[in-house]
């Protein structure tokens, strides 16, 4: 709990992912896409990885990666992120951390 | 001459005017006969009877002085149905018995086989010379006749009317059993492509899934269709905003139920999902990840709902932008996992037979297509949900019925593809 909770606080938009996992790719993609960078963490990679994983889920995300974090809050994972971005959520959420270079 | 050895109960009930005799014969007939009429106003059926009746033929000739033009078209009878429905002229025979101006001629079939247009019910039948015996019949028993020819004429009227709707209902089903039957084959195309080069056999547990699916889609495009003729007739009799809701309603909650349907299929076989196998082929053009793009979506729908206010307009190009950015997003997901699996399959040394970890591996990264696929019926989803939001009701019935017809268009311009004449061939 206290990692993943710690590393999501540590930067603005936090992403914990997979290495092989191509949706988590497509999350970054969109944000960047939005102007924001997100920091990536693989939990697969992680030596504390099981728990992180078993975190994320009991936090409530459907599935454990992509898992995305604003300002150290949980967002939920892609059916959250792309709901919120239809229907104009997302932007102003990511407002304050939008990194244009 | 084609002939039918299906029995025949023939009735048939006859005025003379001037001699005011009223005749009528029951036959059994065993077979049928057809012969060309002329262009006068009589027919002559030769009634070919099985041994164990005599041959009839019969004749009657019409004469109605009532109507201005004349009642009997003479018409070829169908020559391969062996039952012809004739019609009666209700309106001309008067039940009181009365001799008539008109001669009404009714031959009731007890047959399943009826058919024919009501051009074919002014037919002229040949007296026989039988008939003529029964000319000096007591007049109460011509009554009873007479109600009971009434009667059989009223139930004849009824089962033509089933009949009818039966063989409607009949030409409804040959057309969707052709579509289906074509989708089956394209999926058999599809499937012959998957088998090729192995020697695994087709697995019942797969197909199951995708059959299931195919009728339940089947089910759904006609239920679209009554919906989108629902809409349109709602809209132009201008109900009201609460009554148009719920068409609203259910038409997005319909969409809703498709991608429920797809979410299971794609757990069964998700290269099915993927392919578009499932639908007609004007809409496979068009396809992303397994269905319609969201941003085209709202290119199609969006010029049918003028006038649209400041606002609105705001919101439709921020939901459009949106749509736009989460497609991208999606699509080069897609291309990562494609270059993944690629990777990994053409992964390890060549010159070694075994490939089994490498195949293996790229078993479960293609896992994720599951989720791509389910991300992208989340966004259709979303923007459907997004338009209803923005739009007033009357608007998106406007919009409902647009998407609707647009499919249905694309649907038809793929049968019209499929069935063009073919080119001819360059000597």
């Amino acid at each position: 709990m206290d990692k993943v909770m710690r590393l999501a606080s540590e930067k603005d938009v936090v992403v914990f992912s997979k290495s092989s996992c191509c949706l988590c790719y497509a999350i970054t993609i969109l944000f960047q896409e939005l102007g924001v960078t997100s920091t990536v963490h693989e939990i697969d990679q992680d030596p504390e990885g099981r728990e992180m994983e078993k975190t994320l889920v009991r936090l409530g995300c459907n599935a454990p990666v992509p898992a995305i974090f604003v300002g150290g809050r949980l967002v939920g994972s892609t059916n959250e992120v792309m709901s919120l971005h239809l229907s104009g959520g997302l932007i102003p959420m990511l407002k304050p951390y939008q990194t244009w270079c | 001459m084609p002939f039918s050895n299906l029995p025949l109960l023939v009735y048939i009930y006859q005025i003379w005017e001037e001699e005011g005799i009223e005749a009528i014969e029951t036959w059994n007939v065993g077979e049928q006969q057809e012969l060309e009429g002329d262009e006068e106003s009589k027919l002559s059926i030769a009634l070919d009877i099985n041994s164990t009746c005599a041959k009839v033929a019969f004749f009657i000739i019409s004469k109605s002085m009532n109507s201005p033009t004349p009642q009997f078209v003479p018409s070829r009878l169908g020559i391969y149905e062996p039952i012809h429905q004739i019609g009666i002229w209700g309106e001309n025979f008067k039940s009181n018995g009365n001799p008539n101006t008109s001669t009404s001629v009714i031959v009731e079939v007890d047959n399943k086989l009826e058919n024919e247009s009501e051009t074919t019910s002014h037919e002229m039948l040949t007296a026989s010379k039988n008939y003529e015996q029964e000319a000096s019949k007591p007049i109460d028993k011509i009554q009873r006749r007479l109600a009971q020819n009434r009667e059989a004429a009223r139930k004849s009227r009824l089962r033509k009317k089933a009949y009818v709707q039966q063989l409607e209902n009949s030409r409804l089903k040959l057309i969707q059993l052709e579509q289906e039957l074509q989708r089956a084959r394209q999926q058999g195309l599809y499937m012959g492509g998957v088998l090729e080069g192995s020697h695994i056999g087709f697995s019942g547990t797969v197909n199951s899934g995708i059959a299931a699916f195919e009728m339940e889609y089947g089910r759904w495009v006609d239920v679209q269709h009554r919906q989108i003729c629902e809409l349109r007739t709602a809209l132009n009799a201008h109900i009201s905003d609460i009554e148009l809701r719920i068409l609203v309603e259910s038409g997005i909650g319909h969409y809703f139920e498709l991608f429920r349907m797809k979410s299971t299929v794609a757990k069964a076989d998700v290269f099915y999902v993927i392919s578009g196998v499932w639908k007609t082929s004007a809409e496979r053009f068009f396809s992303w990840i397994g269905g319609f793009r969201p941003s085209e979506l709202l290119k199609v729908l969006v010029p049918q709902l003028d006038p649209l206010t400041e606002q609105q307009i705001l919101e439709v190009c921020n939901l459009k932008q949106s749509c736009q950015q989460a497609e991208d997003a999606l699509s080069q997901g897609m291309e990562k996992l494609q270059e993944t699996v690629s990777s990994t399959v053409a992964g390890g040394p060549v010159d070694e037979v075994s490939y089994i970890p490498q195949v293996a591996t790229a078993m479960e990264k293609l896992e994720a297509l599951v989720s791509f696929v389910n991300q992208a019926d989340h966004l259709r989803q979303e923007t459907l949900q997004q338009m209803s939001r923005i739009l007033t009701t009357c608007q998106a019935a406007r919009g409902l019925l647009a998407l609707g017809e647009y499919f249905h268009r694309l649907r038809a311009l793929s049968t019209l593809w499929a069935t063009r004449p073919p080119e001819p061939s360059l000597p």
